[in-house]
């Protein structure tokens, strides 16, 4: 049963998505403030978060980042009001997986818990036979689900290694954005192609890749994004 | 909101080019007119009163002096004179003038004698040599020949012959021609000098107009910049009132009345953000409560087939309700968001046919609407991908409502590749006349009776503006073969005011 943390601060709010999720067998914690939601997330340990920004007290923005910075890859999962366009590109660099913009239907948010879930597992059937491809220092074991640069792991949120996983499978190919939210985040094709943009930075940052002449994730001009191995 | 501006080229027409009309032009002329009339008769009064005295002095002289020398003269003339006597007279008066301009001509009955033989003496007409014998003063007159002036002047010779101081007539007659060169010369000079002070009176009557025009001109021209700037947009422009004249009343009428303009535009502006500020609230005052009624409207739907036939039916309602008041509520505070200028464009570069696809079939309409697409990749542009999709899923949906199938979504480049063409076309009745000049407008209904449709009744207008913020158009009309199309022109290559996807 996946365990849902949910941090919302109205009642109705917080009792009719976790009502929602609950249905949808989810075991769901509620919390009502940012500092108890990172509370909760020791004494819970939950499979996926789902934040919103509007939060009285310590902001959903902080709530984002402090977790983000005790699990780099607990999916966290933004709710925000459409319009709030700022919080979306914070909460994205601060290493949010995805967003929903409220009023969301039970079923969005659920679709999108599966999609991050999945994300985070993959074929978890496969685990246990290592099927490791080596790229210069880079090492991406696809059954294990993990990657290394130089011996090191490098930890990586779910939506970060299933990109590198899907650029990294066909090395060289030319991945538009809208291509990439279909195959990572399970988005329509209308996504918000702002969602690839911030998680090629992070997982760019995460791989040491040097800001200015990225050596593994290029970004080509009007088209997209390609991995090259060397 | 932005306020109309005017094209510049129009007014520019009006004031730019210096017409013969204008207010410089007809002061300069008045300016010259009244210089060169008052120089005129300045001068010539001038003229008439120098050149007459001039004369009548020389003239004067010249009498006087003839009038001396005969006098001296005469008394030793031998008479009866003999034609060597009158010539000896005539030579001596002619020498008593130093610098030897007398001609003389001394005549007694038909004898004649002159100073200067060669000299013809046409000058002494035969009307002055009767009025010289009807009258005992001096006779002069001035006789123009050609191009000289002459004065010619004539007396009679009177002796005393009785001692007792009765002067009578000799009968001879001296008539002295004296050209009045010099004379001449002196008034050609007062000519020139009244010719040369009028030229720079008419110069500086000139630069005094214009100097004028100029003090007139100046707030005029300011006024004029300043009524233009008003008419951009700029309501706060005022100008500076100095002095106390008709101009500067005009100034600082203008003043108020700008002042006051601005202040029912900013009242107006005011009530006009307060209103959208309300619409705004109200949305999002919604949004939270809906955000709780939209997560369990799945939840009611599942356990509707459960209860009671009633109880389901408003479960139901409920749900649906729920839906459509949750997409209203989002559509408002779409709206709002465009009109607080808040409408972010997120772009990316995508092809638009492959776009136009996932439209339709994420709303399962691939069955129902015909499409005329391009192959893959050949209009590809910058855009938003959501608000793309918001546009053709309106206008197909809209199709779909209220039109009749067959529906056609047809999409084209232009060519260059600067430009892609959309058209959503039904087969229904098409729009009424009445109606097509409005169906972009918020919460426009067609009919009277305000039936509610499936639409939020924003629709449409969501549509023109996400097309707006895209820098396109889009447009309503009615086929001649029945039908309504809808077309949505879009630039695919935005240079400036791209918000850069980031690296």
């Amino acid at each position: 049963m996946p365990r849902v943390l949910l941090i919302e601060d109205d009642r109705a709010v917080r009792e009719a998505v976790a009502l929602a999720l609950r249905r949808q067998s989810h075991e769901v914690s509620a919390a009502v403030t940012g500092e108890e939601g990172l509370e909760r997330l020791r004494s819970f340990r939950p499979d996926v978060v789902v934040l919103d920004l509007m939060l009285p007290g310590m902001p959903g923005l902080d709530v984002c980042r402090g977790m983000r910075a005790l699990d780099q890859t607990l999916p966290i999962i933004m709710a925000t009001a459409r319009g709030d366009d700022e919080d979306i590109v914070v909460g994205l660099e601060a290493g949010a997986d995805d967003y929903v913009v409220k009023p969301v239907q039970a079923r969005v948010l659920e679709a999108r818990i599966r999609a991050v879930l999945r994300r985070a597992g993959g074929s978890l059937a496969d685990a246990g036979i290592p099927k490791i491809d080596t790229y210069g220092d880079l090492a991406v074991d696809r059954a294990g689900l993990s990657v290394t640069r130089r011996g090191e792991p490098v930890p990586l949120a779910p939506s970060e290694l299933r990109l590198l996983l899907t650029l990294s499978a066909s090395p060289g190919q030319v991945f538009s954005r809208q291509q990439l939210l279909q195959a990572v985040w399970e988005h329509s094709y209308h996504g918000d192609a702002r969602l690839v943009d911030a998680c090629v930075k992070r997982l760019r940052a995460k791989m040491g890749e040097p800001p200015r002449e990225p050596r593994y994730i290029q970004t080509v001009r009007g088209f997209g994004y390609r991995f090259v191995s060397r | 909101m932005r306020p109309a501006v005017r094209p510049p080229g129009r007014a520019r027409a009006r004031f730019g080019a210096p017409q013969l009309r204008g207010l410089r032009v007809r002061l300069v002329i008045a300016f010259a007119l009244v210089a060169a009339v008052t120089a005129a008769t300045t001068g010539a009064l001038t003229f008439r009163e120098a050149r007459t005295g001039v004369l009548q002095q020389s003239q004067d002289a010249v009498i006087k002096l003839l009038r001396t020398h005969v006098d001296r003269l005469a008394p030793d003339l031998a008479f009866p004179p003999r034609e060597l006597d009158l010539r000896r007279l005539a030579t001596d008066v002619a020498a008593a003038e130093p610098a030897g301009t007398w001609r003389v001509s001394v005549r007694y009955g038909d004898l004649r004698a002159a100073s200067d033989v060669d000299h013809p003496f046409e000058e002494v007409t035969p009307a002055l040599r009767r009025a010289v014998d009807s009258s005992r003063a001096t006779v002069f007159q001035r006789v123009r020949t050609g191009d000289h002036t002459s004065l010619v002047v004539g007396m009679s010779v009177t002796f005393d012959a009785s001692g007792g101081g009765h002067a009578a007539p000799s009968g001879i007659q001296v008539f002295l021609s004296v050209p009045q060169t010099t004379e001449a010369a002196y008034v050609d000079e007062l000519v020139t000098a009244v010719e040369r002070a009028t030229v720079p009176a008419l110069g500086l009557a000139v630069l005094l107009a214009l100097l004028a025009a100029r003090g007139v001109l100046r707030p005029v021209r300011a006024l004029r910049r300043a009524t233009r700037s008003i008419a951009e947009g700029r309501l706060d422009t005022r100008l500076a009132v100095d002095g106390s004249d008709e101009l500067a009343d005009l100034s600082h009428t203008f003043n108020e009345t700008a002042a006051a303009l601005e202040e029912s535009v900013a009242e107006l502006r005011g009530m006009e953000a307060r209103a959208r500020r309300f619409a705004a609230d109200v949305s999002h005052e919604l949004r939270t409560p809906l955000a709780a009624m939209s997560a369990v409207t799945d939840v009611l739907d599942e356990d509707a087939a459960r209860l009671d036939p009633d109880t389901a039916t408003a479960v139901r309602l409920i749900s649906e309700e729920t839906v459509k008041l949750a997409r209203l509520v989002d559509d408002l505070m779409e709206i709002s968001r465009f009109d607080a200028g808040a409408a972010v464009l997120h772009l990316d570069e995508i092809d638009l046919a492959e776009s136009l696809r996932s439209t339709l079939a994420a709303r399962a309409w691939t069955d129902r609407v015909e499409t005329d697409l391009p192959p893959p990749d050949a209009v590809r542009g910058r855009l938003d991908p959501r608000r793309l999709d918001v546009v053709v899923a309106n206008l197909v949906g809209n199709a779909l409502r209220h039109g009749a199938r067959p529906v056609l979504l047809r999409l084209y480049g232009d060519g260059t590749g600067d430009r892609a063409v959309i058209e959503v076309l039904d087969s229904g009745p098409g729009i009424p006349a009445d109606v097509l000049p409005y169906v972009f407008e918020r919460f426009y209904k067609s009919d009277s009776a305000r039936t509610r449709t499936e639409g939020s009744g924003l629709g449409l207008a969501i549509t023109a503006e996400n097309v707006r913020v895209h820098g396109g158009t889009v447009r309503a009309a009615n086929r001649p073969e029945g039908g309504a199309v809808f077309t949505v022109e879009l630039p695919l290559r935005r240079d400036a005011m791209d918000r850069e996807s980031p690296e």
